[in-house]
């Protein structure tokens, strides 16, 4: 058992575990939080699954783990690996059920003050337009093609089938679409399961979000992100749904052989991998992108909804009532970066479950605009509490594979927030602090209560008191749609 | 309080749903599982135009086999919008014949993603099987 302990301070917000705490890592787990959130993320059994992480074969550099993390399934959420190509492992566990689960936020000019009293009506419309629940289906329904299209293309498809702008895909990361998706790999079943669920939001603690901007912290990154205090942005939180479920699923089945097959020994059978170079692991690795893109078109469609939405309901009372996109990104995803790790300049598949990409100023992946102020990091609070919009820094490409927090992070268990948390009274409390609240169940409810999570600004404060990210804005929370 | 020879119930987990499942023989372990996960999802069956379902299930280990049928029923849930409160379980070699009666889901107030292998390790114990389970939602 991995203990508080066990972990080297190495500066006021980085810590590390060392491989002399267990025979079977391969690097060391580097640590951002500070001292108070150490004692919650000791809590749980978030540093044993990180210390196993630090076992994958190939991987290279450290396990990184982020303020916000808390206990997962083989590895935890709010972590993130690099293993090197070419025999390198990749993991579907180590990048989750939710394939490109992530966040997109999109921003207007409409002051809060002249659209306030419009907010019932706007929570209303965003839940009428935007599909969510358990299991629901949506508007679309897509054919075999159209669903490899999708699956090949991502937020271009949606684009080029109606569903937003040229603008919108170039403000998502990796321009909307991951090449390489193997659309022959992903099963019968998660096609079944994918057809039906284009454009549609899920449950659990998927939303959308109706935020103001509350402070800036960066004039000059605000303004080219075109956030302006006191406006209206909406924030749209989901993945691959079903799609990406499934194909999750189908790997971590046919990778327990695969396991046996190359001789890799796990701590955890969830921690299931294949080399890269393999059959198994290739064909993981293009059925993953498919559902990445399938999650790039999914939010994109999303979007698209949201923002009919919010400009028919609030026309006539702005003068610009268009949302424009902001950025979007991944917060589960297997991704091919180059980083410079250990002295040398590296290929590696770089694995991040509730973690986000958090490029520095200068990467040429980045929307032009960006280049000089460095990638946007979305990062969701808990319904009650703020989000904020940070940036990448030179520092997160130097010190965490250019990768930053994905969120508040849990603290409580599911269990016990739903036998301490009302739905009912929680849906009141917010709406007390004027937070319009439409929720698909009231348990789902209570078990998103931001009691259950940290304190999202201490991790803000971890990730740029590290120097891994830059403060841009605070936003806060007006109107909440939960599946 | 005597434990009964076979149940269910939730565990603590910060992020997922765990459950912990015991009881005298792996088919028992099964249906166990099953209930646990359809009580965790909120799931009420409907009682009229009851369905009868047939599955045969095969797999390397018992703990896959357990895997693979709770993902069998929550794909039939999701796709069919049908759940199963009958069971009769049985094994023949390493598979698993199922016959299941069931009904429409008229209630459903959460999604379960996925049945986990997180340390998953059916044990033997003084009341016959035991095992944890973790599903991501």
């Amino acid at each position: 058992m991995v203990q508080l302990r066990d972990l080297k301070r190495l500066g006021p917000y980085e810590w590390e575990i060392p491989v002399s705490v267990r025979s079977d890592m391969r690097v060391p787990v580097r640590l951002f939080a500070s001292g108070k959130l150490l004692e919650a993320i000791g809590g749980d059994a978030s540093l044993e699954q990180a210390v196993n992480a630090a076992t994958l074969p190939g991987v290279v550099g450290e396990v990184l783990v982020m303020p916000d993390v808390h206990q997962g399934y083989g590895f935890p959420i709010g972590g993130v690996a690099a293993t090197e190509y070419p025999s390198g492992v990749i993991s579907p566990g180590a990048i989750g059920y939710d394939i490109n689960c992530g966040v997109r936020l999109l921003a207007s000019r409409v002051e809060f003050a002249e659209a306030k009293n419009a907010m019932e009506d706007l929570a209303s419309a965003l839940d009428a337009a935007c599909p969510s629940g358990v299991g629901k289906g949506g508007r679309l329904r897509l054919d075999e093609h159209e669903l490899e299209r999708a699956c090949r293309e991502g937020g271009e498809w949606a684009r080029k089938e109606g569903f937003g702008t040229e603008s919108d895909v170039a403000r998502t990361e990796e321009g909307g679409y991951l090449g390489g998706a193997d659309f022959s790999k992903v099963s019968h079943r998660a096609r079944e399961r994918g057809r039906p669920q284009m454009g549609t939001l899920g449950a659990g603690n998927h939303f959308i979000e109706v935020e103001v901007v509350d402070e800036v912290f960066d004039d000059e990154a605000a303004r080219v992100m075109g956030l302006s205090e006191g406006c209206l942005t909406v924030m749209i939180h989901c993945g691959s749904r079903g799609f990406g479920h499934q194909i999750c699923t189908d790997y971590v089945k046919k990778f327990q052989k695969a396991v046996q097959r190359y001789g890799i020994q796990l701590p955890d059978r969830e921690l299931v991998c294949a080399p890269l170079d393999s059959p198994e692991g290739q064909a993981y690795e293009g059925a993953m992108r498919a559902a990445a893109n399938y999650a790039f078109a999914n939010r994109q469609v999303l979007a698209h909804l949201a923002r009919e939405a919010f400009a028919k309901t609030l026309r006539g009372r702005s003068a610009n009532v268009h949302l424009h996109q902001v950025y979007d990104i991944a917060h589960n995803m297997g991704k091919t970066e180059e980083h410079e790790i250990d002295g040398k300049r590296r290929r590696v598949c770089v694995h991040r479950k509730g973690a986000t990409r958090a490029f520095g100023p200068g990467f040429e992946g980045l929307p032009p605009e960006y280049r000089s102020i460095g990638q946007p990091v979305l990062v969701p609070g808990s319904m009650g509490t703020a989000s904020w919009v940070l940036v990448g820094t030179d520092k997160s490409m130097s010190r965490s594979l250019g990768s930053c927090c994905h969120g508040a992070g849990r603290t409580m268990s599911r269990r016990k927030a739903k036998r301490s948390i009302n739905g009912g009274e929680l849906r009141r409390e917010l709406e007390g602090q004027g937070i319009k609240v439409r929720a698909g169940s009231m348990p789902g409810l209570a078990e998103e209560a931001p009691k259950a999570y940290k304190d999202v600004d201490a991790v803000v404060d971890a990730v740029t008191g590290a120097g891994i990210a830059r403060k841009v804005a605070r936003l806060r929370p007006v109107a909440v749609v939960k599946g | 309080m005597k434990t009964p020879k076979r149940g269910h119930r939730e565990v603590e987990h910060t992020a997922d749903w765990g459950l912990e499942v015991w009881a005298p023989d792996l088919p028992a372990l099964m249906e166990e599982a099953a209930r646990g996960m359809f009580e965790l999802m909120g799931v009420e069956v409907s009682e009229e135009s009851r369905c009868h379902r047939q599955l045969e299930i095969g797999a390397e280990d018992r703990e896959q086999l357990l895997v693979s049928f709770l993902e069998e029923l929550l794909f039939i849930a999701e796709s069919e919008d049908l759940a199963f409160d009958g069971f009769l379980l049985k094994l023949v070699d390493t598979n698993l014949l199922a016959r299941l009666e069931g009904g429409f889901i008229v209630e459903r107030s959460k999604e379960i993603k996925a049945v986990t292998y997180h340390y998953l390790e059916i044990s033997e114990s003084k009341r016959g099987l035991k095992t944890s389970i973790i599903f991501d939602v």
